[in-house]
């Protein structure tokens, strides 16, 4: 078995204007989908998630905040999971809740 | 008023593993096999002379009198003391008297228990033999009932024993506390092996009830004792006891008095122990505090909402969340079919077919069954062959008959 990180991309977190029931639903539909990838015994470790905030650096010392306008699609977290090739990875993807949210899963294999 | 007698049973049980523990304590675990046999001999004392004089007001006093002198005698006796253990034993002691330092009170039972529940938990011997030696030196367990609970026979058990002891010569293992920044680490092990004592007992394959039971509240015991030291009484600790209580309080209800398991739609739940339950709650209060969340702090919470007859969303959903973040710290396939369980109940029958379709368990019958249970009345066709699956993979008559109630259930398709 072989290593892959799921990395989550959305164009919008709007996560604030979000209602409490809301945002539990949102909680609950990443739980389940990464219970249901842990269920397979393919779930690795949680990786972490982005805070929305940050800072890019540019060749000659160009600093900019973000949002980063650049990047249709911010990332926003990734976890890491098990699977026997990166086609079995990818199936693994399908239901992420950030697919809801126009957003995307990029798969990649983690190099060992 | 007169105290109930005791059988002599029972206070093996009882007074075995401190014996042992206390001898163990003062002349070194590589002597433990000789603190075995004192103790055994004390019996064996005990049981003759009480047979003929009756039992004395203090039967535990009477065997601990016996015991130091039959230890001393032995250990002055014996070469092994003044080639061997003297040197040790006067360095670390200076020159105690013996009869001084063979000290069975209270404190240190308590103290040589504990330290021996970590000499016996240490990560240098094989875990299955943990539990065997867990079970004979800290509960009192005789071979046989070990051979039973393990489904094994004795010569197996006693080849195991042999070898732990052996370990625990070799390892130089120690009756000691591990210092303060090990103790987090090595009470996991030791919280590992209380919660495989009483999966032993709970889940285990013997038929014999009291055996099960027996090796429940010993596990529970072990954990206990560790809530009596600042050290050991963890929230992690408290989470275990927790999960042991909440299982344990429905122990009675499982089985029908003809023997037959009672699943848990279907148990009776009058016979649910509730002090038991309250105790459960008690410690999964304690068991809050701090911020690491262990597999037994979720586990515990699992079990006290099994403890909750009703059939709730909120129940449901609770130990849907509770499942997924189990199995984000363990896999296991019946953790994974639990929580499929649980999606059914929380998310409907559809989503769960979804999710129970990837689980492949091939070889697991409880697979089959809840892959049957998700297709009825969606594709009743599929339902009858995963049951059929179910039924050619169960083990037991009793399990057969059950999943052949499932199938006749199943109403016959109209096709042609």
């Amino acid at each position: 078995m072989k290593e892959f990180a799921l990395l989550f991309r959305q164009s919008e977190y709007a996560y604030d204007k979000l209602s409490a029931e809301e945002y539990q639903h949102l909680h609950k539909n990443w739980q389940d989908w990464i219970g249901g990838i842990a269920a397979q015994g393919k779930f690795v470790n949680k990786g972490s998630r982005l805070a929305l905030e940050g800072k890019v650096l540019k060749a000659g010392g160009v600093v900019t905040d973000g949002p980063f306008v650049e990047i249709r699609e911010r990332l926003g977290g990734f976890i890491v999971v098990m699977a026997d090739s990166l086609e079995e990875a990818t199936t693994l993807a399908h239901g992420c809740p950030a697919l809801n949210y126009s957003g995307s899963v990029e798969v990649r294999e983690l190099m060992q | 008023m007169e105290k109930e007698p005791v059988s002599l049973k029972q206070l093996f049980k009882q007074e075995f593993s401190k014996m042992v523990a206390v001898i163990s304590k003062l002349y070194g675990l590589q002597h433990i096999e000789i603190a075995e046999d004192i103790v055994s001999e004390t019996f064996l004392v005990a049981a003759e002379t009480w047979d003929t004089k009756g039992l004395p007001p203090n039967p535990a006093a009477w065997l601990y009198t016996v015991a130091k002198q039959k230890t001393i005698h032995h250990f002055r006796r014996n070469k092994i003391f003044d080639e061997k253990v003297r040197p040790e034993v006067t360095a670390r002691h200076e020159l105690v008297e013996d009869a001084d330092a063979l000290n069975f009170s209270q404190e240190n039972i308590k103290d040589s228990q504990l330290q021996m529940l970590f000499a016996v938990c240490n990560p240098a011997i094989a875990s299955e033999a943990q539990i065997g030696l867990a079970l004979r030196i800290l509960c009192g367990f005789g071979i046989d009932e070990i051979a039973e609970a393990f489904l094994s026979n004795k010569e197996t058990i006693n080849k195991r024993l042999f070898r732990a002891k052996e370990k625990l010569r070799t390892e130089n293992i120690k009756m000691e506390l591990p210092p303060a920044q090990e103790i987090t680490q090595r009470l996991d092990n030791v919280l590992h092996i209380i919660y495989l004592l009483f999966s032993e007992g709970y889940y285990s394959q013997t038929q014999n009830e009291i055996l099960r039971q027996d090796l429940c509240v010993e596990a529970l015991r072990l954990g206990l004792m560790l809530t009596e030291y600042d050290k050991t009484n963890l929230p992690k600790t408290n989470a275990l006891i927790a999960l042991m209580c909440f299982h344990a309080s429905r122990f009675n209800a499982r089985q029908s008095p003809e023997g037959i398991p009672v699943l848990y739609e279907a148990q009776d739940e009058t016979l649910w122990d509730q002090s038991l339950i309250h105790q459960g709650i008690h410690f999964l209060q304690l068991s809050a505090a701090g911020n690491e969340v262990t597999s037994y702090h979720l586990e515990a919470r699992i079990a006290y909402w099994h403890c909750r007859k009703e059939d709730t969303p909120e129940k449901w959903e609770e130990i849907l969340q509770l499942y997924n973040s189990l199995l984000m710290i363990n896999y296991s396939p019946s953790v994974a079919l639990n929580r499929t369980f649980a999606l059914y109940k929380a998310n409907g029958q559809a989503a769960a077919l979804i999710e129970a379709e990837k689980l492949k368990l091939e070889n697991n019958h409880f697979y089959f069954i809840l892959l049957g249970e998700l297709y009825k009345n969606i594709d009743n066709k599929k339902a009858r062959l995963n049951f059929q699956k179910a039924w050619q993979l169960a083990k037991t008559d009793t399990e057969k008959q059950g999943i052949q109630a499932q199938i006749d259930s199943i109403p016959d398709e109209h096709t042609h």
